[in-house]
């Protein structure tokens, strides 16, 4: 490991300490991923990294110093031995690298697009406190990559039949997790999805050029490997309700992951009118039913030429990276807060510069206005600026009176984030949910006010993130074990 | 699963199809719709379950040929399959003794209203029922609506059966006759909704409409299917599909409706034209087997 040790970072403007022997070893700068430019990707739903070539990703992998005491693992809501997996791709032994990660993590190569790493395992890597962090999401899609390209798949061990039955409402990321567990464990697991494809908001919602959907299908392969079956358009809550899965079905525990999936409005006038719509109603015209691909896929998609985009999440930057994809020529992401407060990644803020997505910061539209045909034409907006800090811990934004302006836009995309959806619950009798309709589940143990009844995710802790939902997955899994094998079947 | 088993043509752009779904016939009630998609590139539409026999687990749904989908829908046969059936979706309709309940149903709006009617004459209402089409060869499900109403008026536009007029002239007949309403259901198009109910809010009658609007994943996850009554945001797919109809604003509904017509209209022109050549391959292809 010696070859690691690198001479410390100095600072700027300062002379290094101590007395260097040898001269320094030139340091290894954190590798980026080659992708596609900007004005080449614009037109196309195609990924935008192209992902590291094998030496790339070695060169890189041997910036890990791999540390007595790894924090990238606590770093981790699925807790991936991460020095392990990359101590074994800088020894090039991918397939030994593929199986350790695959050992906490069933969906790497979607984990390694879509994790805000930044925030996790890459936040508290120790390379990262005097320099860049080693790019752990970007060697998790390497190695997640090569595996599923060279066909080394490799299905583990999995536990013989327990004979207990396991019902996961939701195949997005916490019921894909739990359910791929389970399975391991060898509990007889059935995924219902509600809509007619597998994975969620990863398929729904999330576009292709940020996480083809192919990878999405193959990762849900891999569970399905593990033993999992998954029932389409089975919305639970009124196909079958949990009551049911439990009592006629032969379920003996059930798993919630259905998700947030209601989407919030802004409530200003004008909101109804043709060309405004939620987010959610956009990208799943364009992801899941492929409407880009219009009139080869049947769903259409408004055509739009400018597009005003409400919000400041990485909802708002796909769907108005999206939108300059559909073809429009200008695409304003409308924000009221600063720069500093927007939720979304800095990566997914840089790659929509990039494109050339315009920003409005500190602005919040007041009405929406349409023609005689009730299409959109123009958006009025009030100028805000930055009071006190509200409860979020972010400074609240005020309106600034007499600021109004009106801003040509034919399409409006509200991405101003989603609630719970109350579908379920409200068919569930005995189930507790808080008062925003988020079902209330243990921190630990994702158990629900319904015995043998479990639940996580978006439904549970609110909108977040993909790898928080896979998190919970994984907890629940635990508990749920533990729970079923208690039971006398 | 979603196999369809008997196909008929109740009039020459009105199928009526019986598809295997067995959990959905079991679990669905009258009001109930569900989402379909045809094949892997198709789109996902609404349409509301007509009836179902438990017994045999297949659900009945007619429905016209409008857009592609319904063309496409309308052109499988017996033994062919739905990619895609997800449902029952939306709220049952709220059935119970109201007295006398006034049925309205125009068109292939009848086929909606048919199932409903069944439940409000076995809750022990006095039905009276009024079914409209254009003209009488587009008139569907006459006997059946016969079989569970106390009265059936029928109506046309052209006068070429039944009493000559709209719905609402025999709503107003009714009305003359001093009929007392305590209830009125109307389906149909959203231009008949929209008379119906303008026409019984004069007289108090408390009227419930069915709306039809886009939608994708009927969920309420999409917010597609927004509509305005009562001056509140409503999900059609949740919260609906039935309304007051007093309080639903008619005109946003319509515009809604027609926001991808253009795309609605080239989808269909180029379905159309494929199936012509499809046609004429098929018949090619026959020639080539006799000649061999």
């Amino acid at each position: 490991m010696t070859e690691q040790k690198k001479p410390k970072a100095a600072a700027p403007g300062k002379k290094p300490a101590g007395k260097p022997l040898k001269p320094k070893k030139p340091k290894i700068l954190r590798q980026s991923m080659p992708e596609q430019p900007p004005e080449q990707r614009i037109h196309n739903f195609k990924e935008v990294p192209y992902g590291f070539p094998l030496e790339m990703a070695r060169f890189e992998a041997s910036r890990c110093i791999n540390c007595k005491d790894p924090k990238c693992i606590e770093g981790c809501p699925v807790e991936i031995d991460i020095p392990g997996f990359i101590i074994a791709i800088r020894d090039g032994k991918l397939e030994e690298a593929a199986r350790i990660m695959k050992e906490d993590n069933a969906l790497p190569a979607i984990c390694g697009r879509v994790c805000p790493q930044e925030d996790q395992c890459e936040k508290v890597c120790v390379i990262g406190i005097k320099g860049e962090p080693v790019a752990i999401g970007r060697l998790e899609r390497f190695i997640a990559d090569w595996e599923r390209e060279n066909g080394r798949i490799v299905i583990p061990d999995i536990a013989p039949p327990t004979g207990r039955k396991v019902a996961v409402v939701g195949s997005g990321p916490a019921g894909l997790t739990v359910a791929g567990e389970l399975s391991r464990m060898g509990h007889d697991v059935t995924i219902f999805e509600a809509l007619h494809k597998p994975g969620g908001v990863l398929m729904y919602g999330i576009p292709e050029f940020r996480l083809p959907k192919a990878i999405v299908e193959a990762e849900v392969d891999y569970v399905k490997s593990l033993g999992v079956k998954i029932v389409y358009n089975a919305v639970i809550g009124k196909y079958l309700t949990i009551k049911e899965l439990m009592e006629e079905e032969g379920f003996h525990a059930v798993f919630i992951g259905n998700g947030a999936g209601l989407p919030y409005f802004m409530n200003i006038p004008g909101e109804n009118l043709n060309g405004v719509s939620s987010a959610n109603e956009y990208l799943t015209r364009a992801n899941l039913m492929k409407a880009y691909d219009f009139p080869h896929h049947d769903t259409p998609i408004v055509k739009s030429r400018k597009v005003a985009v409400l919000g400041g999440g990485n909802v708002a930057m796909d769907s108005a990276r999206t939108a300059l994809r559909l073809g429009a020529e200008e695409v304003t992401v409308v924000y009221r807060r600063s720069r500093v407060e927007m939720p979304a990644r800095i990566e997914e803020i840089h790659h929509a510069e990039e494109e050339g997505i315009k920003f409005k910061l500190l602005t919040n539209p007041t009405r929406i206005n349409g023609n005689a045909d009730n299409w959109v034409e123009s958006m009025t907006c009030i100028q805000m600026e930055l009071g006190e800090p509200d409860e979020s811990g972010r400074r609240r934004p005020i309106p600034i009176p007499g600021s109004e302006f009106d801003i040509e836009v034919d399409t409006v995309v509200v991405s101003i984030g989603n609630g719970a959806n109350p579908l379920l619950t409200k068919a569930t009798p005995g189930l507790k949910t808080n008062k925003w309709g988020n079902i209330i589940a243990d921190d630990e143990t994702c158990e629900t006010s319904l015995k043998g009844v479990y639940a996580g995710g978006d439904i549970v802790i609110g909108a977040a993130t993909v790898i928080l939902a896979m998190g919970a997955g994984k907890l629940a899994s635990r508990a749920m074990h533990k729970y079923l094998m208690s039971l006398k079947v | 699963m979603n196999k369809i088993l008997k196909k008929t043509e109740l009039s020459e752009d009105i199928k009526d199809i019986i598809v295997h779904s067995p959990v959905i016939a079991r679990k669905r009630k009258p009001g109930q719709f569900i989402i379909l998609r045809i094949n892997e590139t198709g789109e996902r539409i609404p349409l509301t379950i007509v009836d179902s026999s438990p017994e045999e687990g297949t659900i009945r749904l007619i429905f016209q040929e409008i857009g592609k989908t319904t063309y496409a829908l309308g052109d499988l046969e017996e033994g062919d399959t739905i990619l895609d059936i997800a449902g029952p979706l939306g709220n049952p309709t709220h059935i119970e003794k109201f007295g006398t309940v006034v049925m309205v149903g125009g068109g292939v709006g009848v086929a909606v209203v048919y199932p409903v009617t069944v439940a409000m004459k076995a809750a022990g209402n006095n039905v009276i029922s009024i079914i409209g089409a254009r003209t009488h060869d587009l008139m569907i499900l006459e006997r059946e609506m016969a079989s569970v109403s106390d009265r059936l008026i029928v109506t046309t536009d052209d006068g070429s059966y039944g009493m000559h007029g709209f719905v609402t002239d025999a709503l107003q007949a009714l009305i003359d006759e001093g009929v007392k309403i305590d209830l009125c259901l109307a389906i149909g198009p959203v231009v008949m909704m929209r008379a119906v109910s303008s026409h019984t809010e004069k007289y108090n009658i408390h009227t419930v409409v069915s709306l039809n609007s886009v939608m994708i994943d009927g969920t309420g996850m999409c917010g597609g299917c927004r509509v305005t009554v009562d001056e509140k945001t409503r999900f059609v797919c949740v919260d609906g599909p039935e309304f007051d109809g007093h309080k639903v604003d008619y005109d946003e509904l319509i515009k809604r409706q027609q926001a991808y017509l253009p795309q609605e209209k080239q989808s269909l022109e180029q379905y159309l034209k494929e199936r012509e050549k499809g046609c004429a391959l098929d018949a090619k292809s026959k020639e080539l087997q006799v000649e061999k």
